[in-house]
């Protein structure tokens, strides 16, 4: 699939953004008030809110936006839209009642934390459900997006052995994306003979494309990465967004300082991780143009 | 509404026969011409049509394989690819914006590309590759098996027909309802014994695809027996004249 930047930095900052909103709102970084609530909220918002912005330039008529809300009871896209608009909702209360007033609501924080997870479980789901993309459905697509939710929010949050454990899971969960998504269309069964049906003649080989020149679906979905390049990106993905960040904040080293380079190093992995979430993936569709 | 409706009056479709068809592109012309002229809605872009990487929008595009029996020569394939209206279009239910949807009287999968925010989901969701986001109109575009033909009272009847059926020339295109077995299409799927594209995705499509006829004895040139027959009369003396040279 055609790894969009819009998209990948909407996922990457969005899910941060959501994870470290979430857990200022259960209260496990403390309720802050007065000014000392101000940068984690700001940073919260400001990460979800990027990220969404970020998104719309991924549309074709971004002018039409808010028509995605009106679909949630099929689309995971329009849920998550509803989702985010939702956390927005309940969060920007709590966050100005935190600062200006020095009151935290918890119950608001609660339902903010409830809908922040929901909206990163929701962006997971649009992946995830895709049939046509073996690769993303798969239940580590979901543990991959939540668990980096959680490893971002608890950098940003400055959470030591939230971050460690987070960062773990992170850590299981890219492995396990990577090797269970390593089977290529061709092993499960899926080649040219089945996308056309005529497999039971014979041996199917594409002789000529239907076309010469470029496609949408061609730029869109049959996206080829090389290889080797690949596996070089995946190392330093997993080096950046898990090692180092572990390394960092793990015991015996200092305080916020460390937290404010792991956080960074962290999102600048998760990024390089989601370039490949969406190069790697093999859409159906090229069986018909002989790949995958 | 992107909620796909329980079951259709008609399931509408085109039964394509893998036989008959000999890769001209006709379907492909006409349908890129009817869509871009008819008026109904946007024309299908061309982007840098006399550029160095001209591309541009199509809503049916006919690919070659060839397939090699176990046995004899290997044949080649001609294999038109468009939208199959499916009853369980994964493609309806992704839409976020209702712009997506199955049409309850005839099964008709259509976008309404003033709703559309070009979003490109639906296409990831179709394992067909039958959408395609329109470079110049930045909405969603695909086949809407020229719904603004097969109703259209201005044209003669025999028009009444999606713009590649009519253009087929070798008939390898038929229209018609699927939900009724007796149906001409229906009659045809049943004795071809037509079938699905890519059943394993669950769209239960609309579309059928008829199998090539198996070809002569494999191995054998059609012209060999002809030739082994020894010709008498004038043709016969020439041959024998040319021999003994
Ligand atoms: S062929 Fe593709 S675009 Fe057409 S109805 Fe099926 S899934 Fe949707
Ligand atoms: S591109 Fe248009 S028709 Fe397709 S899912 Fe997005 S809004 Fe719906």
């Amino acid at each position: 699939m055609h790894p969009a930047v819009s998209i990948i930095l909407f996922t990457v900052l969005s899910g941060a953004g959501f994870g470290l909103l979430a857990l200022l709102g259960t209260g496990a970084a403390g309720r802050p008030a007065g000014w000392a609530a101000f940068v984690p909220f700001a940073l919260g918002l400001g990460l979800a809110g990027a990220g969404l912005v970020a998104s719309a330039f991924h549309l074709g008529r971004p002018e039409r936006a808010l028509r995605a809300f009106t679909q949630w009871r099929t689309s995971w896209l329009s849920r998550e839209a509803v989702l985010a608009a939702a956390t927005f909702a309940v969060v920007v209360p709590n966050a100005a009642a935190s600062v200006l007033l020095a009151r935290p609501l918890p119950g608001l924080g609660w339902a903010g934390a409830v809908l922040a997870v929901a909206t990163v479980g929701s962006t997971a789901m649009i992946y995830a459900q895709m049939r046509t993309v073996p690769r993303w459905r798969h239940w580590t697509t979901l543990a991959v997006f939540l668990a980096a939710a959680a490893a971002g929010g608890t950098l940003l949050a400055g959470l030591r052995w939230p971050a460690l454990a987070a960062l773990g899971l992170l850590g299981i969960a890219l492995a396990a994306h990577w090797r269970a998504g390593d089977r290529p269309l061709g092993r499960a069964g899926q080649d040219a003979g089945t996308a056309t049906g005529l497999g039971a003649l014979g041996r199917v080989r594409p002789l000529s494309p239907a076309h010469t020149g470029g496609s949408y679906v061609l730029k869109e979905m049959v996206h080829v990465v090389g290889r080797r390049h690949a596996r070089r990106l995946r190392l330093l993905a997993f080096l950046l967004a898990v090692v180092l960040p572990a390394a960092l904040v793990a015991p015996g080293w200092g305080g916020w300082l460390a937290f404010a380079i792991a956080a960074p190093l962290h999102l600048g992995g998760m990024l390089a991780a989601r370039w490949l979430f969406f190069a790697e993936a093999e859409h159906v569709v090229g069986l018909y143009y002989g790949r995958g | 509404m992107t909620a796909l409706p329980g079951r259709t009056e008609k399931s509408l479709g085109l039964v394509i026969d893998l036989d008959t068809c000999v890769g001209c592109q006709a379907c492909a012309v006409s349908c890129k011409e009817w869509n871009s002229a008819s008026g109904s809605h946007a024309p299908l872009a061309d982007l840098d049509a006399y550029g160095a990487a001209p591309a541009g929008t199509f809503l049916n595009r006919v690919h070659s394989f060839e397939v090699t029996p176990p046995e004899g020569p290997a044949v080649v394939v001609h294999f038109p690819r468009s939208c199959l209206h499916c009853a369980d279009a994964p493609c309806v239910t992704v839409c976020p914006t209702g712009a997506s949807y199955k049409r309850a009287e005839d099964g008709i999968v259509l976008v309404d590309e003033a709703a559309c925010i070009g979003c490109g989901l639906c296409a990831w969701a179709c394992p067909y590759g039958a959408r395609e986001l329109d470079g110049a109109e930045r909405v969603m575009k695909k086949c809407t098996l020229c719904v603004d033909r097969i109703y259209n009272d201005a044209l003669p009847e025999a028009d009444r027909v999606p713009a590649c059926v009519k253009a087929c020339p070798t008939g390898a295109r038929h229209f018609g309802d699927l939900a009724d077995p007796g149906s001409a299409v229906s009659r045809l799927v049943a004795a071809r014994g037509g079938f699905d594209l890519m059943p394993e995705q669950g769209t239960r499509p609309v579309n059928k695809y008829l199998p090539p006829r198996p070809r002569g004895p494999s191995g054998q040139a059609p012209l060999e027996p002809l030739a082994a027959a020894a010709p008498g009369g004038f043709l016969g003396w020439l041959d024998r004249a040319l021999d003994r040279l």
